[in-house]
């Protein structure tokens, strides 16, 4: 079920700019991945390109190889929401459907890629919304707007939508930055319950977060405003927080830099 | 001293209260500006009430703005005079639509009986008080459904098209051709209609003879409502946020489902809207009618032949007609065609509520 990631040499760009720089790694099926790094150095970006997401914008395009159990998903006879499907994604700020209820958001993906049956409907939602830590706040009032919910009840309705639909990656862009603390553990325990069957990267600025709940960590920076962004380190994340190989490394995680 | 102090804009804990201009005092301003402009008004012969108020709300502003600052100071009493100010705007806005409401309303009620909307002009004479619009609301209602039928799918396709697929120099002709449409003259539409369809297809089906029909108003009206629909439509979706669609494409859901569940819906009420314009405006269109559906006397509920009347164009014509009873006749009917819109976009407007979600 869960698959390997590979990326060769993945560069980005919106338009002319060039927003990340031959980026290479490997992700191994059922770890998590944290990226770190400095704001505009291109972690989302790099994230968006591993779902075909980041074509969505005009003018974007993308060079190299990014393979998924060594199929290059950038193949022109790939169908795009085949492997979106497969490889879900939270986005980094929330975006629930403004004309769907809770419930109907939770089961948005299951719905319309032709799920009909209630029971089935019903069951996917209080999994996913008691998985996303959300249950217990939203249970009495499924059928209010989704869009009425806080901040970080939003974003946790996004999660369990994306999980609803059960895809074998999960991206998680900063998916905790609004969320409190209680919440925020409780989707590392999601994630960890993921993790036995999926692959998950995860996108975040806390490092604390990064040293608990992942396997291994890359770290992204950029040299000066308008440079691409690079990664600058890969490794396993007790490496990395304990001995990293790079300077630039040591100062980002000890807090000398960005 | 911070900058904002030294220029006396800083609220400091000492200055957050200020004494305020009390209502009655507005009000006796307000009584004492009306009365000292009917005094000027009436006293030099200049004019009538019309001009009291006008000059009493002039008096008003001025001597709001004194008393506020003397006794609020000079922000807030600006504040005052331009509040002031948007709110005689909106009476004065308002005003006119209030105004034609009402002739319709009062003219109109005279002929408002069942025999008006159960009776077409047929075999009426001049001297004849019956008649009714019957034959005229078949053909606004029969011209203005064929040609929002033929429309809204275009329209929002195509404005589909401009917003979620349309790239380069194909798509940005077509929104050149569409604005450049927006601007057509109904009576050139009407023209178009006539000299291509009416004069050169019709006779091929009908012995050579031209056929003119409510059909042929119904395609006039159509490329008079077509570049209003895509051009509403288009905005509409626009205002639809990136992030929404990529949510969609992020659970897998295909690009042309993600605009039919998720981008038309959220955008549905806005193109709503949109679409209601365009139908009132058609509804109201008096030229291309006259000159491919040649209006008529009788009730004809086959809008592909003969000629057909409409409800603007039963205004035109009874407004114009020398008989004593037309007059009444063309004020109700323009009640009915306010009415009629007026029904239609309520109605599409509930339609519209009833997919979304109460907030
Ligand atoms: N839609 C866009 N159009 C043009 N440039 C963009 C766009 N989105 C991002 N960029 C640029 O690409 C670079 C990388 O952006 P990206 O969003 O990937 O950064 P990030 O690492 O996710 O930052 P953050 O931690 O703040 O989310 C930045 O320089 C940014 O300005
Ligand atoms: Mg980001």
């Amino acid at each position: 079920m869960a698959k390997r990631i590979e990326a060769y040499n993945v560069s980005s760009y919106y338009g002319s700019f060039k927003a990340i720089d031959n980026i290479s790694m490997t992700v191994e099926p059922k770890t998590i991945t944290a990226l770190i790094g400095p704001s505009g150095c291109g972690k989302s970006t790099f994230l968006r390109s591993i779902n075909r997401m980041h074509e969505v914008l005009p003018g974007a395009r993308i060079e190299g190889r990014l393979t998924i159990d060594d199929q290059n998903i950038y193949d022109s006879d790939v169908d795009v929401t085949a492997v979106r499907r497969m490889i879900g994604m939270v986005f980094q700020r929330p975006n629930p459907f403004p004309t769907m209820s809770i419930y109907e958001n939770v089961v948005a993906g299951l719905r319309l890629n032709g799920v009909r049956k209630k029971s089935l409907l019903d069951e996917a939602c209080e999994k996913s919304l008691v998985a996303a830590n959300l249950w217990n706040e939203v249970k009495d009032r499924l059928d209010r707007p989704g869009a009425g919910l806080s901040g970080g009840q939003q974003q946790r309705l996004c999660i369990a939508r994306t999980i609803a639909v059960e895809p074998q990656v999960v991206l998680m862009d900063e998916p905790c930055s609004a969320l409190d603390p209680i919440s925020t553990l409780a989707i590392e325990d999601l994630m960890f319950k993921l993790k036995d069957r999926f692959t998950i990267i995860i996108v975040t600025h806390n490092m604390q977060q990064a040293a608990r709940v992942s396997d291994r960590t890359g770290f992204f920076s950029i040299d000066k405003t308008g440079d691409p962004g690079r990664l600058i380190e890969y490794d396993d994340t007790q490496k990395i927080f304990s001995n990293p190989s790079e300077k630039k490394t040591e100062d980002y995680i000890t807090g000398r830099f960005g | 001293m911070s900058l904002l102090e030294r220029t006396g804009v800083a609220m400091t804990p000492g200055n957050i209260r200020t004494r305020k201009l009390s209502t009655a005092v507005v009000l006796g301003i307000a009584v004492a500006a009306v009365a000292l402009a009917a005094v000027v008004v009436f006293g030099l012969g200049i004019g009538n009430w019309v001009l009291v108020v006008a000059l009493g709300g002039v008096f008003y502003l001025a001597g709001v703005y004194v008393a506020a600052s003397r006794v609020e100071g000079r922000r807030a009493a600006r504040n005052r005079t331009w509040s002031a100010l948007i709110h005689s705007a909106c009476v004065l806005a308002i005003l006119p639509l209030a105004s034609v409401v009402w002739t319709l309303v009062s003219k109109g009620m005279e002929r408002l009986d069942g025999d008006f909307f159960g009776s077409s002009m047929n075999n009426i004479g001049a001297r004849d008080p019956e008649g009714g619009a019957y034959h005229a609301i078949v053909g606004t209602l029969e011209q203005v459904g064929i040609a929002t039928v033929i429309t809204v799918p275009l329209g929002v396709l195509g404005a589909i098209y401009l917003v979620e697929y349309g790239r380069g120099r194909f798509a940005a002709a077509i929104r050149f051709f569409v604005d450049v449409m927006t601007g057509i003259p109904s009576i050139v539409a009407g023209l178009f209609v006539l000299s291509f369809y009416v004069l050169i297809v019709t006779p091929w089906f009908n012995d050579g003879r031209p056929g003119f029909s409510g059909f042929a108003a119904a395609l006039a009206l159509s490329v008079l409502m077509l570049p209003t629909i895509v051009r509403s439509t288009e905005e509409m979706l626009r205002l639809v946020p990136g992030p929404l669609r990529e949510g969609a494409y992020a659970l897998g859901v295909p690009k042309w489902k993600t605009i039919l569940r998720i981008v038309l819906p959220t955008a549905l009420s806005g193109i709503v809207t949109g679409i209601m314009l365009a139908i009132a405006r058609a509804a109201g269109e008096t030229a291309p009618v006259l000159l491919v559906a040649g209006g008529g006397a009788a009730i004809n509920f086959n809008a592909f032949e003969n000629n057909q009347s409409s409800l603007a164009l039963f205004v035109y014509q009874q407004a114009g007609d020398a008989s004593r009873y037309a007059p009444a006749r063309a004020w109700t009917a323009a009640l009915t065609l306010v009415a009629l819109v007026l029904i239609l976009t309520i109605a599409a407007k509930l339609l519209a509520r009833r997919n979304q979600l109460t907030r």
